[in-house]
């Protein structure tokens, strides 16, 4: 139970995130364009009826899908470079008892449970002297693309825009937890973050991750986000970083580490946040959570994403650039490859700057724009061979959507 | 216990209007008091058109069951059939 006095952000005004990440930047063109337009065709219409664009504190405008919790998605344009700006990174909460504020001086990270050898809190400062990593990574909410599951699936009903890449700065799991001395009977690592529920019957949202995968070299309690201190609605002042896992993993205002000597046995791990075994083609699973029909969602899918242009745009006769962005669950982009005649033929897209094998991998393909319809299909393969898919692989929270992508250009 | 935190709920939404809240009109018809009063109580009414119109009135009642023995939301009996009832009724497929 934690003791941080929560209640709900909004009431509070610009305090606690604008003071932190500075200023709001420059005018967005989503600002002009009404939230409607703004979001993935495919989506449930009823979004529609209700959206505008919501501005967080340190935040550019976001598509605000809800206010309470707050879940707000990134627009298309926000993806056209391969690091995500601080104020353009989607927000998403389950619960909606968030702290009014957490002031960095009084912040405390309590490490404990029964497979550690005694509980230890550290200061915010302890962890910055501990060896500082940086891992670009892309966090993207397992959720993203629910929207266009068909059938549609309950939910947050996200599109394109719940993802994003940054530089992420910390120091790693693996020293934290060796400062409390882990037994070898540990068997998971959960962890907590301030975010609570409004009632207290809700169960909290808590999470855990396969020994293995907290003790990896990429895995950190980060501080800083793009070089600076992490935005308040990303996790200020410290959240956990799980490169190439769904964000459902990053736990925002970390604020609590157990060591288990048994599987976590919460809501949010089970049922929530689960695929049929089997389903899909991941590589890293988590044994101590599966059962007979289903297993945690673990690592990213390899996807990719038009960012250049709306499906239905309209170009110039002849040469158009369309560019976007490939990720994966940390094995790296090999390829990715357009069509132009619906699939039958490929060539391969040109990759832009790797920025490690984590992040977004911008590519760009030259189109020769006819007169009337033209279409693009992209499709990214990661250095392990696996695939986008053709077909949706449904599944019942609309999880791992990573069908091939086609959009048409007006020309 | 169960009464405090929802009046410390309320008294926190007042607050909310300085903000970024968001207005959600859902459609005037018999039970949304009903909803607006459980369902906005612990989440933003925005869910629901969010999630419209394409769950089957089975799907709604099932969200609203999971509100209750899930999520613990205290609504009793009456009030949780009538919000099944709006859902289907003004946000089915």
């Amino acid at each position: 139970m934690l003791t941080m006095n929560r209640r709900r952000f909004l009431g509070t005004s610009a305090a606690a995130g604008a003071a932190l990440v500075g200023g709001l930047g420059r005018l967005p063109t989503a600002e002009a364009a009404s939230a409607a337009s703004q979001l993935t065709p495919g989506v449930p219409s009823g979004i529609a009826s209700y959206v505008t664009m919501g501005t967080l504190p340190g935040k550019k405008p976001l598509i605000q899908l809800s206010d309470r919790p707050p879940n707000y998605e990134a627009p298309l344009e926000y993806f056209r470079t391969a690091i995500t700006p601080n104020n353009e990174f989607f927000v998403r909460y389950h619960l909606a008892g968030i702290p009014e504020d957490i002031k960095a001086e009084t912040y405390r990270l309590k490490v404990g449970g029964e497979g550690a050898n005694g509980p230890i809190e550290l200061t915010l400062d302890d962890i910055k002297k501990l060896p500082a990593i940086e891992v670009t990574a892309v966090n993207q909410c397992s959720g993203n693309r629910r929207g266009l599951s068909t059938p549609h699936v309950a939910g947050v009903e996200w599109g394109y825009g719940a993802m994003g890449c940054a530089r992420w700065k910390g120091a790693r799991l693996k020293d934290i937890l060796a400062k409390a001395g882990i037994k070898k009977e540990t068997i998971e690592i959960s962890f907590n973050g301030a975010e609570g529920p409004v009632v207290e019957k809700t169960p909290d949202f808590i999470k855990s991750l396969p020994t293995w995968k907290a003790m990896d070299e990429n895995t950190i309690v980060a501080y800083e986000m793009n070089g600076a201190p992490l935005p308040y609605f990303n996790g200020f002042p410290a959240r956990l970083i799980v490169p190439g896992w769904t964000g459902t993993y990053w736990m925002k205002h970390l604020v609590e580490v157990n060591a288990l000597t048994k599987p976590q046995g919460g809501f949010w791990m089970k049922p929530a946040y689960r695929i049929p075994v089997g389903e899909f083609p991941v590589v890293a699973r988590f044994l101590t959570q599966e059962d007979a029909t289903s297993t945690p969602i673990t690592e990213i899918v390899v996807n990719s994403l038009i960012t250049s242009h709306r499906d239905g745009a309209k170009v110039k006769r002849g040469k158009v650039t369309v560019s976007g962005l490939a990720w994966d669950g940390g094995y790296g982009i090999r390829t990715v490859d357009v069509s132009t005649d619906g699939g039958k033929t490929w060539v391969s897209a040109k990759l832009g700057q790797d920025h490690g094998r984590f992040a977004f991998r911008p590519w760009s393909f030259e189109l020769n724009a006819k007169h009337g319809k033209n279409t693009v299909m992209v499709n990214a393969t990661n250095r392990i061979g696996q695939t986008q898919t053709a077909k949706l692989l449904f599944n019942g929270a609309g999880y791992h959507n990573n069908v091939m992508q086609s959009i048409t250009l007006v020309a | 216990m169960r009464k405090l935190v929802i009046v410390s709920v309320a008294v926190l939404m007042a607050g909310a209007a300085l903000a970024d809240e968001q207005v959600i009109n859902l459609k005037k018809a018999p039970g949304v008091d009903k909803v607006e009063g459980n369902c906005g109580a612990c989440h933003s009414l925005a869910y629901i058109p969010m999630n419209s119109p394409y769950l089957k009135p089975a799907q709604w009642s099932a969200e609203v069951d999971k509100m209750i023995k899930v999520m613990g939301a205290p609504i009793d009996a009456a009030d949780a059939q009538a919000i099944k009832d709006y859902l289907a009724k003004n946000y089915g497929g």
